[in-house]
């Protein structure tokens, strides 16, 4: 069956939310959500990343991996892909666009270990989804992964401003918080459904 | 077969991606010759895409640095007028409120990229490197050594007693960076050829290996300095000096000092050890005591072992301290020793009505 582009584009944000559905990229989405600047410069960086990446997993996939039926080594190639890539962004940021390389420059290295990336592109095999469809489903997915940690951290912000228990202070009150938003975003699943 | 095809495949995309990677950082991080303007007269022209504590380094300015460019000990700062960009993260732990409004940076995070205006203490420009060799190697204890470097040449040195020097340490056996420590001088200042160094082996610390296992007598060793601002105040207070291990060091060479310059204030040098294996220069501490009359040494240990005989004082620093100073005397205190030495240390003599600004202290 195959699902339009744009259906993909919006259920990856909304219904199919890669932190909020896949509880992918949990540990940088945990930790970077204490204030809203920092974690949307980090969603800034994994929009970015995730869509292009994306992109050269599916090619590399199609073109180099599927005819040489290598199909299973795709887990350590398409880390090494978006390994190598991150480096080659940060380099090239750092050299034509100072100001972005100082916004996201912290973030990037920290996003060649987020799974989330790499479940994106997973996922995109699994699917078999075509180039349009992955275009659509990494920067779905990036987008996603952004609103959720920009959601989270306001509200955290809000949060740190009332008495918590101590036992729940930090991570525990947090995915409490992350398991809310998960229900709350159910509510949309009218919308379209991709899984 | 296809073993082979699968091997040369993800080999070929490895060696794609690494020398896409080599290439990039060749083109892309070439930041040309930039210029480094130093307190408004000197300039320099260095290699861009380095950081500033490495680059100024090239051109012999030495900023002084504990961690050798990690970003962990806060110490190079310097003030970056123009060409720095914005502040990184990095820096901000390591800034107060009025250092960051008055420009101030680390010199081993901020990078060159373009021509840049710094200013620095203009002190740091006596900062250099020397060339040495290793003349005398000897066992204080089981894990202190006195190492003794004679400059090379005619070059001398001019410090102050108390200051330290940064050893450079080479690449060696599985350890492919030079790295930097430092360590106080414990030779008179007179000695401008020579400069003596009190070492504690760290268990698998990467300078003091080297230094027990690789330096040997008659090799060559570079070092730069002199850094520092523990020196011997000018005042007519009582001193009174604590320090434990190798922290004897900067105490000696002021004790030299007072010698040669006949400076006879009363004075109390405090020694912490565990037991009687960790004491060394007891007698050097005799002869100084003959020639200055007014100075006491008095060495504690916290767990003499039965087979030391131990009359002396027993007991951890602190309380030593605590039992041999008044409350109403006028002191000026000189600490050289573990950050958890000191920090008791200077709550003691806090107690005993000491400002805080008499109590001059260099922790490692």
């Amino acid at each position: 069956m195959y699902i339009n582009p744009i259906v993909i584009f919006f259920a990856s944000i909304f219904t199919s939310n890669i932190v909020l559905t896949n509880f992918l990229g949990m540990c940088s989405y945990l930790a970077i959500s204490r204030d809203l600047k920092s974690s949307w410069g980090l969603g800034q960086a994994v929009i970015f990343v995730m869509t292009i990446t994306t992109i050269l997993n599916y090619l590399v996939y199609k073109y180099i991996l599927v005819p040489a039926e290598l199909e299973y080594l795709r887990y350590i190639v398409f880390i090494i892909v978006v390994a190598a890539f991150v480096q080659l962004l940060e380099m090239v940021l750092e050299r034509f666009m100072p100001g972005l390389y100082y916004t996201l420059g912290i973030f990037l290295p920290l996003i060649t270990v987020n799974c989330a990336i790499l479940g994106v592109a997973l996922f995109m095999v699994i699917r078999e989804y075509t180039f349009i469809q992955s275009l659509a489903y990494g920067a779905g997915g990036g987008i996603g992964w952004a609103l959720a940690i920009v959601a989270l951290a306001g509200i955290r912000e809000k949060v740190d401003e009332t008495k918590i228990p101590k036992g729940l202070q930090g991570p525990g009150f947090a995915l409490i918080v992350t398991g809310i938003m998960a229900m709350a975003f159910i509510g949309l699943s009218g919308i379209a459904n991709i899984q | 077969m296809s073993v082979l095809i699968t091997t040369s495949i993800i080999t070929a995309i490895g060696v794609f991606l690494a020398a896409l990677l080599t290439l990039a950082e060749r083109f892309l991080l070439d930041y040309g010759i930039c210029k480094i303007t130093i307190n408004g007269d000197k300039i320099y022209q260095v290699r861009g895409g380095n950081h500033l504590l490495g680059s100024l380094q090239e051109q012999d300015i030495f900023i002084p640095s504990a961690c050798g460019g990690r970003g962990s000990c806060g110490l190079c700062k310097v003030k970056v007028l123009e060409g720095g960009g914005p502040l990184l993260p990095t820096e901000t732990p390591y800034l107060t409120k009025e250092e960051i409004e008055n420009h101030t940076r680390l010199a081993c995070q901020v990078k060159v990229r373009n021509d840049i205006e710094i200013l620095i203490p203009e002190e740091l420009f006596s900062i250099r490197e020397y060339e040495a060799k290793v003349v005398n190697f000897k066992d204080l204890t089981y894990d202190i050594k006195l190492i003794s470097l004679q400059l090379k040449g005619d070059e001398t040195i001019d410090f102050v007693a108390g200051q330290y020097v940064q050893l450079k340490i080479p690449v060696y056996g599985n350890i492919k960076e030079e790295v930097y420590r430092a360590y106080s001088i414990a030779s008179p200042e007179s000695n401008k050829k020579q400069i003596d160094l009190i070492i504690r082996r760290v268990p698998k610390g990467i300078a003091t290996t080297y230094i027990f296992d690789y330096l040997k007598k008659g090799d060559t060793i570079f070092f730069n300095g002199p850094y520092g601002d523990f020196y011997l105040r000018d005042s007519q207070r009582e001193i009174i000096y604590i320090a434990g291990g190798s922290g004897l060091a900067p105490i000696k060479s002021m004790l030299h000092k007072m010698i040669e310059e006949g400076i006879d204030r009363k004075a109390t040098f405090f020694f912490g050890c565990v037991s009687g294996r960790d004491l060394y220069f007891v007698e050097e501490m005799k002869s100084f005591k003959e020639k200055l009359p007014n100075f006491k040494f008095i060495p504690a240990l916290s767990n003499p072992n039965p087979e030391d005989n131990w009359l002396g004082e027993t007991g951890l620093i602190t309380e030593v301290v605590d039992r041999h100073i008044s409350s109403d005397g006028d002191y000026e205190a000189y600490l050289c020793g573990s950050p958890g030495m000191i920090n008791a240390s200077i709550k003691v003599l806090r107690s005993k009505g000491i400002p805080e600004e008499l109590i001059f202290y260099d922790k490692f």
